[in-house]
């Protein structure tokens, strides 16, 4: 189904804003589009009048204009004819806010809802749910726009079942630095459900790659996911919670008993090639890395480090996470060392992980990463960056990403997340280098490379 | 989306249907079922008399494994109904003996000893994804090892790689330390096979063990099978 009209509106109505209570969600979700975006905002209350200025209208049918999208915050029990006015209006789709349904028991609301729309097509996302938020074009968070980080612009598709997980993973996705296509909590998913959003986003030109929080499927129907990700070119990332198998009570068979709900989930999804977070670092640092390099990689990795210890650290943290550390072909390692500068010729080691030690400069960490890129062997590079030794500069950052423009070898840096090195990761992450702000974080992106492809 | 073949003939449909009111499928039918749907079991005599079972035993060069068949005994070491390694007359009327004495006994059944690699093969039908294979090493200790590993059905034959090479017991599989592996021919068709075979029966199924399946260098044998029908609402 087409959810263009919900994810990038031009119109949109907001249904059931206050007349007396400004921080009202549906006055929260008014204002910040009718202030801070560029889609037309028109606000519904069956009292009508005003509301600060603008026209207040009694229906969405009273509406002038066509409407896109109409966010519906009204009570439940009134949410089916409001929706019957929408789709009267022949309004777009919906995002329903209120709670108030099977979450509580009202499950005969819901069903009729999803009876509505199901013959009118007409999409909703919800309900009980924070809805949709496509930076630059609309948000419908309930929460006031001063209290959210809002990740930049980019290419990452966020689905979420949960508005709480979703709001703190937008915290996390800014902090680094990861851009986002759009966002969405789908609560009750009562209509709209996962799998219908797997195929929007992966027709989704402004979408790289797909990210999930998922609770849990229906009856079959995680069949019908795995079954949609084979059909789609980009990598799709899941963290899954519930990870705690319940015992089978009556254990009947010795393979009942071994596959659990989570342990199906799992190996199911690694069999599609689905990548599996394991926690919210994993899931923060797999759309970073899977961002800048959808294609992935075999996870044969060479490490370039200005310390012994964070090779070693590296090293052990590739081991443990599946991936290899093959050495250097000679004919990398003669290329690199001739055109080492003098002063650390003689001192570094060049097996896998790499040690430039503390006296590299520029010209070495770029000579060492170049020719270590046309190691046929190697399929990933990490950058261990310590900005602390004298001869790296503020632009290795830069310059380190024109190695990878030149070369196309996918390149992971770890440089610490400081004000003062903050030049050093833009050099970085505006050429499409993703960075880290830990050597497992790194390590984590390089896992996120090694995926299959369905 | 996915081909079903007729895997099942109509005597197989049969066996299910006759054991609905038991629950499950007792080891004899349960291979019979496996052998229609073209997996290999091993030469078995099945009845009560000792005498008929000793001169099938006298057909078997490396002995027999007797097992009492009972609609009461659904895990049957914890009911000592089996006795393996039975190699002379004596040993064999012992067994036939002690099973006569366990609930539920109705026959006894006499099989060919084999040895190689023990694997567990199994089917369950998964809420989410329907019907999902399980594959590992396989034996009594396979709720102790649990060395298993899992894939949704059908199979294709790089599914049966992967398994395979995601097991901690992988060597043993391939073959170490002298000893020999599994084909890998033969383990992947039997898989994949049994795999769409469970695709067909996915509405009448709750699970199957088929453990062991016996893996010698050239067969992979269904050494014991369990069917568990899907309970009726």
């Amino acid at each position: 189904m087409d959810y263009n009209s919900l994810f990038r509106p031009s119109t949109m109505a907001v249904i059931g804003v206050s007349t007396s209570q400004g921080s009202h969600p549906a006055n929260v979700i008014y204002n910040k589009n009718h202030l801070r975006y560029p889609v037309k905002v028109f606000p519904v209350n069956p009292k009508g009048g005003t509301l600060s200025r603008e026209v207040l209208y009694k229906s969405v049918e009273d509406i002038p204009e066509p409407v896109d999208l109409a966010v519906i915050a009204v009570r439940s029990r009134f949410v089916p004819e409001v929706m019957e006015q929408c789709i009267r209006k022949g309004v777009k789709g919906a995002v329903v806010i209120s709670g108030g349904f099977a979450e509580v028991g009202n499950q005969d609301i819901q069903d009729r809802m999803v009876e509505l729309s199901r013959q009118a097509n007409f999409p909703f996302i919800g309900p009980n749910c924070l809805g949709i938020f496509s930076p630059h074009a609309v948000d419908t968070f309930f929460l006031p726009g001063e209290r959210i980080i809002h990740p930049k612009k980019g290419n990452v598709g966020f689905i979420s079942q949960s508005g709480g997980v979703l709001i703190d993973q937008m915290v996390k996705f800014a902090g680094q630095g990861i851009g986002i296509s759009s966002a969405v909590s789908i609560g009750n998913k009562a209509m709209v459900r996962e799998a219908d959003l797997l195929q929007w986003f992966a027709n989704d030109p402004q979408t790289a790659v797909i990210a999930f929080y998922i609770e849990g499927f229906e009856q079959g129907e995680g069949r019908t996911f795995v079954q949609l990700v084979e059909q789609c070119n980009k990598p799709v990332i899941v963290l899954k919670a519930g990870k705690s198998e319940q015992g089978v009570s009556a254990v009947s068979s010795h393979t009942a008993s071994l596959a659990g709900d989570y342990r199906v989930f799992s190996e199911v999804m690694a069999q599609h090639c689905v990548a599996e977070a394991l926690n919210e670092y994993e899931l923060t640092s797999f759309a970073e890395a899977l961002s800048c390099y959808p294609e992935g990689s075999k996870g044969n990795v060479g490490i370039v480090s200005l310390s012994g210890g964070h090779g070693a650290v590296s090293a052990d943290a590739c081991a443990q996470h599946g991936l290899s550390l093959p050495s250097p072909s000679p004919e990398t390692v003669e290329a690199i060392k001739t055109r080492l500068g003098e002063q650390v010729r003689d001192i570094v080691s060049l097996n896998n992980p790499i040690d430039l030690t503390g006296s590299v400069t520029d010209r070495d960490l770029v000579t060492t990463a170049r020719h270590l890129s046309r190691d046929d062997g190697i399929d990933c590079i990490l950058m261990l960056l310590l900005p602390y030794s004298p001869g790296v500069s503020a632009d290795i950052g830069a310059k380190l990403a024109r190695v990878y423009q030149d070369e196309g070898k996918p390149m992971i840096a770890y440089v610490p997340n400081e004000d003062k090195y903050a030049i050093i990761i833009e050099g970085f992450e505006l050429n499409n280098i993703p960075v880290a702000s830990s050597v497992e974080g790194a390590v984590m992106m390089a896992k996120a490379l090694k995926r299959c492809t369905p | 989306m996915n081909e079903i073949l007729n895997n099942i003939p109509d005597q197989g449909w049969e066996i299910l249907e006759q054991s609905r009111s038991r629950g499950w499928v007792l080891e004899p039918m349960a291979k019979s079922f496996m052998e229609m749907t073209g997996l290999d079991i091993p030469k078995f005599y099945l009845g009560s008399s000792s005498s008929r079972a000793g001169e099938f035993l006298k057909q078997c060069k490396s002995g027999v494994v007797a097992k009492c068949v009972s609609s009461q005994i659904l895990h049957k070491t914890e009911y000592g109904a089996v006795r393996v390694g039975i190699h002379n007359q004596d040993q064999l009327k012992e067994a036939f003996r002690h099973f006569k004495l366990l609930p539920g006994f109705e026959e006894v059944l006499v099989e060919e000893m084999l040895s190689g690699v023990e694997l567990l093969v199994g089917a369950k039908i998964d809420y989410q994804f329907g019907p999902v294979i399980v594959m590992g090493i396989g034996g009594t200790g396979v709720e102790v090892y649990k060395d298993t590993t899992i894939r949704m059905a059908p199979l294709k034959p790089g599914d049966v790689l992967s398994m395979v090479n995601s097991l901690i017991g992988k060597d043993i599989i391939s073959g170490h330390r002298g000893q020999q592996g599994v084909d890998m021919d033969v383990l992947t068709r039997v898989l994949v096979q049994f795999s769409h075979t469970v695709m067909e029966m996915e509405d009448r199924i709750e699970s199957i063990d088929l453990n062991p399946v016996i893996c010698t260098p050239d067969r992979c044998v269904v050494a014991d099978a369990r069917i568990i029908l899907a309970s009726e609402e």
